[in-house]
């Protein structure tokens, strides 16, 4: 099966063994869109590997420069300002609701409601863009964090219009819900499909909504506390059966835990500086560090190594997109093939973050 | 249901409609209507649907305005940008007058706009302030390689085009640099100062060491003159 | 969240030993299943990350007292190797992370996978494999991953050479243009 168009979930490829319409084996194909990221950042310094880390998951350009920042400041002992930690925070929560947000729309995209369903989502997530933009200059490729802080503070009225876009969202939720989470289709088509045991999901390193899914409450927002997520109130939500109704509806709760730290955020914000004591050279002592933040598809984490030049010794991305599709195999095995479609659906991956 | 209510709500609501979100902006300011594109040849405008002026596209070299925007290039050729860029698209060459010297400007600046990535690197790591983000996006052209090089006069805009598609960022840069003039003229004057303080200093300094020395050979005189008159 | 202290470990294996700079347990050549036996029994339930680190051969210049107890400065050359990092964290527990390495040498590399162990591993050792050219063994499906089939060399090693560009695109500034000034390039 594919590979596809990049625009559904990426230049993929899976070979499937079938028994009629059962699957009996399956064996993913990676590296269409395999850049070598790793080696590139390592012949560069370490500002100008931001931009490329963008890249990597295109969804979520805001957490993966987040998790590169955290990692490089373990590097230099920066502080980071209390606003720059604030937009931080609001920023990754936002870039969540974009990530969920339209990884359901996909999800039913897969199922088969093509379009309308996709549509709605798109529209919520179109107006966190627009967000984006004003801040960052760009939808996408934000580009937005540095080491110490942030680029630059945000415009005047942003954070009116992002209290009104958070306002807004749960209202569209319910509706979301209403016309999704009680479908009779979705549900048998989604309930007992892809089953993820508790051991299996840990043993195979499976993180984000989908080992949440499995029934393990391990969320690195509230094992790590990186940056200030220590002064949230929120909940972890996690399922029991681990199959793909659990894995959707963990993201659609999440998304309601996001929208109470973004309140909470946003309320609390202060005023300051954005920018820490950074360094006008970034040149590091030697040293290696591992930063890992929660990403909206799960532990997104870099590995540096120093050696006391402006370039990183050696530069590595856990990327929890490729490590999630090592149970694919297992979830499929006995499934009809259009499950297959749907469970791969449920493990939301972006192929720029598979092969890099 | 939903399917319903979002369809005749769309009527009535423009957050239920798909198209971009204006609420925040100010009434004047919002487009007139997307139906015009594309404009004349040639027109770009800042106001096409979905710009804003936060959005950035591609660099380009700004210069304070007048006859020939060579003279006042802010871009001294330091290569810093053409260094740090993530994927290597700036190329530049310093300029030489006619005795080999090197002027300060550059001689070459080309963008390949085909391999720019938009990261604002560039705007950053520039101490000269030379290097802004353009938000003009309609540069498709029939010529796959030479039209997406963009050389230095295309790149070159004036600061008031700056202005008028970034005002914020603009206004907030421009302020930055004249606080830098005004701190390095304050540093220049206090340098002035310290030296002009340190040569009074020194001239006093003289002229007591002078009055000592005087008064030494006074004193030697006096002596003489006391050896003399015994 | 707490570490996982390394000194248990150190005192059950007594071979491996501690590298303070890279904060990095070093386990020896050949216990590393041992090693990862013992740590899953100990909690340490999830393999988070695995990478290679290629190190070339180097002059380390150290400085050491000599015999007569003065300061010398001696030039020594450090054998080039790979090290295989895995970064462990236990969800049981909480806590984490524990480094450990698996270091080979770099003509026949060769380690032993913990695919059996942890799951994770499978495709990030099978991309070590295929980056660093590093052989695991007991590993269950040990392919290239993200390079096709056919490629010869292993692209992560600091002395790769990049073979000839075959998607060239002609940009004004690379030394690329400066190959197709030689007449390399077939247009």
């Amino acid at each position: 099966m594919g590979p596809h168009h990049p625009s559904t979930h990426g230049v993929f490829r899976m070979d499937v063994k079938l028994d009629g319409e059962t699957v009996v084996d399956l064996k993913p194909v990676f590296g269409y869109l395999h850049r070598n990221h790793e080696k590139l950042a390592e012949d560069m310094s370490y500002l100008a590997s931001m931009p490329f880390t963008d890249r990597l998951d295109y969804f979520n350009s805001m957490t993966n420069n987040w998790a590169y920042a955290l990692a490089a400041e373990q590097l230099v002992e920066i502080e980071v300002p209390e606003r720059a930690e604030y937009l931080r925070v609001i920023m990754a929560e936002l870039t969540r609701l974009v990530n969920h947000v339209s990884l359901v729309g996909f999800f039913v995209n897969d199922l088969g409601a093509l379009g309308t369903p996709l549509l709605y989502a798109f529209r919520e997530r179109e107006k966190i863009l627009d967000l984006f933009e004003q801040a960052s200059g760009a939808r996408m490729m934000c580009n937005y964090f540095r080491f110490g802080g942030l680029r630059c503070d945000v415009p005047e009225g942003w954070l009116d219009r992002a209290r009104e876009v958070t306002d807004r969202f749960p209202k569209f939720l319910d509706e979301y819900e209403q016309l999704l989470c009680e479908n009779e289709i979705i549900l048998s088509r989604t309930q007992g499909i892809g089953k993820l045991s508790r051991e299996l999901a840990i043993s195979a390193g499976i993180t984000g909504p989908m080992l949440r899914a499995s029934g393990v409450a391990y969320d690195l927002r509230k094992v790590d506390k990186y940056g200030i997520y220590d002064r949230f109130k929120f909940r972890v939500p996690y399922g029991e059966e681990g199959d793909c109704y659990d894995r959707f509806m963990v993201r659609m709760l999440e998304m309601r835990e996001s929208i109470q730290i973004l309140k909470q955020a946003l309320a609390d914000i202060p005023e300051g500086d954005i920018m820490g004591k950074a360094p006008r050279v970034f040149k590091p002592k030697p040293a290696e560090v591992y930063g890992r933040i929660e990403g909206p598809k799960g532990e997104l984490g870099f590995y540096l190594i120093a050696d006391g030049t402006p370039k990183p010794y050696r530069y590595r991305v856990r990327p929890p997109s490729l490590i999630n599709l090592t149970v694919l195999r297992d979830m499929c095995l006995g499934q009809k093939i259009a499950d297959a479609v749907v469970i791969l659906g449920s493990i939301d991956i972006v192929l720029g973050e598979v092969d890099r | 249901m939903v399917t319903l209510r979002n369809f005749v709500g769309s009527y009535f609501d423009s957050n239920r409609l798909t198209t971009n979100d204006y609420s925040w902006k100010p009434k004047d300011q919002l487009p007139q209507s997307a139906g015009e594109y594309p404009k004349e040849e040639g027109e770009q405008l800042s106001d096409t649907t979905t710009v804003t002026n936060y959005s950035r596209n591609f660099p380009m070299l700004l210069h304070d305005g007048g006859d020939d925007p060579m003279d006042t290039i802010r871009c001294v050729a330091c290569q810093i940008c053409e260094r740090e860029c993530p994927p290597q698209c700036i190329y530049i060459e310093k300029a030489y007058d006619e005795n080999g010297k090197y002027i300060k400007s550059p001689a070459k600046f080309d963008i390949d706009v085909s391999v720019c990535m938009s990261c604002q690197i560039c705007v950053e790591v520039c101490p000269f302030d030379a290097i802004v983000m353009n938000s003009q996006f309609e540069l498709s052209t029939p010529d796959r390689f030479g039209g997406l090089l963009l050389r230095r006069d295309d790149l070159l805009k004036s600061n008031d085009y700056y202005h008028q598609i970034h005002p914020e960022e603009a206004a907030a840069r421009d302020q930055k640099m004249a606080d830098e003039k005004a701190a390095k003229e304050a540093k220049k004057k206090a340098a002035a100062e310290a030296a002009k303080k340190k040569a009074e200093e020194k001239a006093k300094a003289e002229a007591e060491a002078k009055a000592l020395e005087e008064a030494g050979e006074k004193g030697k005189e006096e002596d003489s003159g006391k050896e003399e008159a015994s | 969240m707490s570490e996982i202290s390394h000194e248990p470990l150190l005192k059950e294996f007594s071979d491996a030993h501690w590298d303070e700079a890279a904060c990095a347990v070093i386990v020896p050549e050949g216990k590393a299943r041992a090693v990862a036996e013992w740590l899953l029994e100990q909690g340490v339930d999830y393999c988070s990350n695995v990478t290679g680190v290629d190190y070339l051969e180097s002059e380390v210049k150290e400085k050491i007292n000599n015999e007569a107890g003065e300061e010398e400065t001696v030039t020594r050359t450090e054998p080039g190797r790979i090290d295989v990092v895995y970064h462990l964290y236990s969800m049981r527990d909480q806590t984490g992370p524990l480094v450990i390495k698996q270091r080979t040498s770099r003509e026949n590399a060769q380690v032993e996978s913990l695919t059996p162990l942890w799951r994770s591993c499978e495709l990030q050792e099978r991309e070590v494999f295929d980056l660093f050219g590093v052989d695991f063994k007991g590993h269950p499906d040990q392919r290239r991953i993200l390079m096709w089939d056919e490629f010869e060399g292993h692209p992560m090693r600091k002395d790769f050479v990049e073979p000839f560009d075959y998607e060239w695109e002609p940009t004004p500034h690379d030394e690329i243009l400066e190959k197709h000034k030689k007449g390399k390039v077939i247009v």
